[in-house]
C-alpha cells in the first residue's frame, strides 16, 4: 500500500475560473501539507474536489489503495465514505447542538469523543453552544469534532483565518501540535506565508488553478521553482535550527555549526529562523564597522541578475540567498567562488517556533 | 351552529395536514436541493392552486377521481366498489393539493436557508444524507415546517370552492364548516351563519398571529446562528 495521496483534476467553475491540478504527496514525509497560493487561485475548490464536496470535469484521485474519483473508470466515492474530515473556515459548528453533542456527532465510538474533548481542553465548554464560545474555542471544537470521527485524512481550509490577529498567532503553534499528535495527515489551505512556514512540513504552491511546484517547506522557500512562485511565497531564507541561549533580550539559534543571533522570541526548543533575501546584505570584508549583530562568512554559490536585481546563492556551512541591486553586485564585482560577508541584523531574523 | 360541519372540517384539516407533511417534506427537499434545470417546472405546478380558481382545480380532481378514471377505477378495486367523488376520501385527495404549495413554499425556504455548509460538515463526517436531514436540516427548520402546517391547516379549514365541486354538501361526508355557512345564508339563518363566521374568523386569526409570530422566532424555538 502506498502511503500517498494522487490526484489530477480539472474542474471548470461558472466563474470561467479553470483548475487544473496535479499532485502527490507523499503522507510518510507530509504530515501536514501546506496547499499554499494566492486569493482566487484554486485552493479551496481543490479542497471540495479532495473532499468529494465538488466533482472533478475529469481526473482521478487516489488516497493510500483507494481510489476516490476516476472519470475514465465512472468512479465517484461520496464523502461519506471517503471519511475525510473537512474544516470549514468559519468551522460549520452545528448551532443547535451543544459543544459535546457537536463532538460526538460522526464519533464513531463515544469514547472518541469524550477522548478528543479532553484533549483539546473542551470539557468546561462541553454543555455550552457554538454560540456563545469564542472563535478559538470554536476552532478547537471543529477539530474535535472532525478528529472524533477517525478520518483518514484531514482537510483544512483556512483554519486560522476566521480568528483575530492575536489570537491566530497565539494559536498556529498549537494548531500544529495537534494536527502531528492527532496523527492524521492534514492538507491546510493558507495564502500566508507565516502560517505555511508555522504549520506545515511539505508545501504544494497552487498558482491560477495549477500546481507550480511541490516538496519540503524549507526547499520550496529556498528554492523557488519559478519566477511566480518565488513572488508567491517571497524570496526567503528558511533555516532550521534550534535557540541555544537566550541572554539581555538577544536569542542565539544554532544552524549547523553556525550561531546566528535574533531578538529573543521568549522561547527555546526547534524552531525556523527565517530571513528575507532582500535583507541579507554582502560586504567584501568584515572590518568594515556595522550595526548588524550577524557576520557570516560565505563563499558565492552563484550570481543570477533578474533586471535591476542580482540574486546571489552563499554557502556559509548552509546555503543563504541574498538579493541586492545589480548596481551593488557590479561595483562589489560578485563571482562564484568568492568569499564574503553576508550581514544580517538581528531584527531581521524571524523566528517561528516549531 | 352546526357542530356536525365543524368536526368534519377539523378531521379534514389535520389529515390534510399530517398527509402534507409526509408528502411534502421530500418534495421541498427535492426542490430545494436537486441540481436539475427543469425543476422550475415542477415548482410551477406545485404553486398553481395559488393562483387557479377553486373551482378549476375541482373539476380536474372530479375528473381525476372518476370512476372511469385510472385513480377512481384502482381506488374502486381496492376498495371493493368504493367511489372517490362525493366521499370524505376524494375530498381529502382533493384538499391535498389544493394546499400543497401552503406546505411545501414555507418549507423549501427554511431548507434553502440552512447553511450549506452544515449540511455538508456532516456528510463529511461520514453521517447520510437521510439522517443528515434528520439531525441537522429538519431541526434547524423548524418554525419554516411548523409555518406550512399551520397554513395548510388554516386554508383546508376554510375551503368552498374545491369542497362543492369534489365533496358536494353530504351532512357528516362532505358538508365542512363553510359549505355550513353557506347553507346557513341561503336558509336565511343569519345568526347560526353569524356564529359560524365568527369561529371561522377567530381560528383563522389566531392561526395567522402564531404563525407570524413563529416567523419572528418570537419564542425562539430554536437557537440559530
Amino acid at each position: 500500500m502506498a502511503n500517498e495521496l494522487m490526484c489530477t483534476c480539472r474542474k471548470h467553475l461558472p466563474s470561467g475560473f479553470k483548475l487544473h491540478a496535479s499532485l502527490h504527496v507523499p503522507l510518510d514525509q507530509a504530515h501536514v501539507t501546506v496547499l499554499f497560493g494566492p486569493s482566487g487561485s484554486g485552493k479551496s475548490t481543490l479542497l471540495r474536489l479532495l473532499a468529494g464536496l465538488d466533482r472533478p470535469d475529469e481526473g482521478s484521485i487516489q488516497f493510500r489503495d483507494e481510489t476516490w474519483f476516476d472519470s475514465a473508470r465512472g468512479i465517484t466515492v461520496e464523502p461519506q465514505q471517503r471519511r475525510a474530515g473537512f474544516l470549514f473556515q468559519d468551522y460549520a459548528l452545528f448551532p443547535h447542538l451543544s459543544v459535546q453533542r457537536n463532538v460526538e456527532f460522526g464519533a464513531r465510538h463515544p469514547g472518541k469523543a469524550a477522548e478528543w474533548l479532553t484533549r483539546l481542553g473542551l470539557t468546561e465548554l462541553r454543555s455550552r453552544l457554538p454560540r456563545s464560545i469564542s472563535g478559538g474555542e470554536q476552532q478547537r471544537v471543529a477539530l474535535a469534532r472532525a478528529l472524533a470521527a477517525e478520518p483518514a485524512l484531514l482537510l483544512l481550509d483556512e483554519p486560522l483565518s476566521a480568528l483575530d490577529a492575536a489570537t491566530r498567532t497565539r494559536l498556529r503553534h498549537a494548531l500544529r501540535r495537534e494536527l502531528v499528535e492527532g496523527g492524521v495527515p492534514s492538507i491546510i489551505v493558507t495564502h500566508d506565508r507565516i502560517e505555511a512556514l508555522a504549520l506545515g512540513d511539505w508545501m504544494v504552491v497552487l498558482i491560477d488553478g495549477r500546481v507550480r511546484q511541490i516538496g519540503p517547506l524549507e526547499e520550496v522557500f529556498r528554492h523557488p521553482a519559478d519566477v511566480a512562485v518565488a513572488e508567491a511565497v517571497g524570496v526567503e531564507n528558511v533555516l532550521a535550527g534550534e535557540i541555544v541561549a537566550r541572554e539581555r533580550g538577544l536569542a542565539t539559534v544554532q544552524v549547523g555549526a553556525t550561531h546566528i543571533e535574533c531578538v529573543d522570541p521568549g522561547k527555546t526548543g526547534p524552531v525556523f529562523a527565517c530571513i528575507r533575501a532582500e535583507e541579507v546584505t554582502l560586504a567584501p570584508e568584515s572590518t568594515a564597522a556595522s550595526s548588524a549583530r550577524n557576520r557570516l562568512a560565505g563563499r558565492i554559490r552563484s550570481v543570477v541578475r533578474e533586471s535591476a536585481l542580482a540574486r546571489v546563492e552563499l554557502d556559509c556551512g548552509f546555503p543563504l540567498v541574498a538579493v541586492v541591486t545589480a548596481q551593488s553586485a557590479a561595483e562589489l564585482h560578485l563571482q562564484p567562488e568568492d568569499s564574503v560577508y553576508a550581514m544580517v541584523k538581528a531584527t531581521s531574523v524571524h523566528i517561528l517556533a516549531r | 351552529m352546526d357542530w356536525q360541519a365543524l368536526w368534519l372540517s377539523l378531521r379534514l384539516a389535520t389529515l390534510t395536514t399530517a398527509i402534507l407533511l409526509i408528502v411534502g417534506t421530500p418534495l421541498a427537499y427535492w426542490l430545494t436541493y436537486s441540481p436539475r434545470r427543469w425543476k422550475f417546472l415542477v415548482e410551477a405546478v406545485v404553486a398553481l392552486p395559488l393562483v387557479l380558481p377553486p373551482t378549476v382545480l375541482g373539476f380536474y380532481v372530479l375528473l381525476a377521481i372518476g370512476p372511469r378514471s385510472p385513480v377512481g377505477a384502482l381506488y374502486g378495486v381496492l376498495t371493493g366498489g368504493g367511489l372517490l367523488p362525493f366521499s370524505f376520501e376524494g375530498l381529502l385527495a382533493a384538499s391535498v393539493l389544493y394546499s400543497l404549495p401552503f406546505t411545501v413554499q414555507p418549507m423549501a425556504g427554511a431548507f434553502a436557508s440552512v447553511d450549506r455548509k452544515l449540511v455538508e460538515a456532516s456528510w463529511c463526517l461520514g453521517i447520510s444524507r437521510v439522517s443528515t436531514f434528520r439531525r441537522i436540516v429538519a431541526p434547524l427548520s423548524v418554525p419554516g415546517i411548523a409555518t406550512g402546517a399551520i397554513l395548510s391547516f388554516a386554508h383546508t379549514l376554510g375551503e368552498f370552492g374545491v369542497v362543492l365541486m369534489v365533496g358536494g354538501n353530504i351532512a357528516g361526508v362532505t358538508r365542512t364548516v363553510s359549505i355550513s355557512i353557506y347553507d346557513q345564508v341561503q336558509a336565511l339563518d343569519y345568526r347560526a351563519a353569524t356564529e359560524t363566521s365568527l369561529l371561522l374568523l377567530a381560528v383563522s386569526f389566531v392561526v395567522l398571529a402564531v404563525t407570524y409570530a413563529l416567523q419572528r422566532r418570537v419564542w425562539a424555538l430554536w437557537p440559530t446562528s
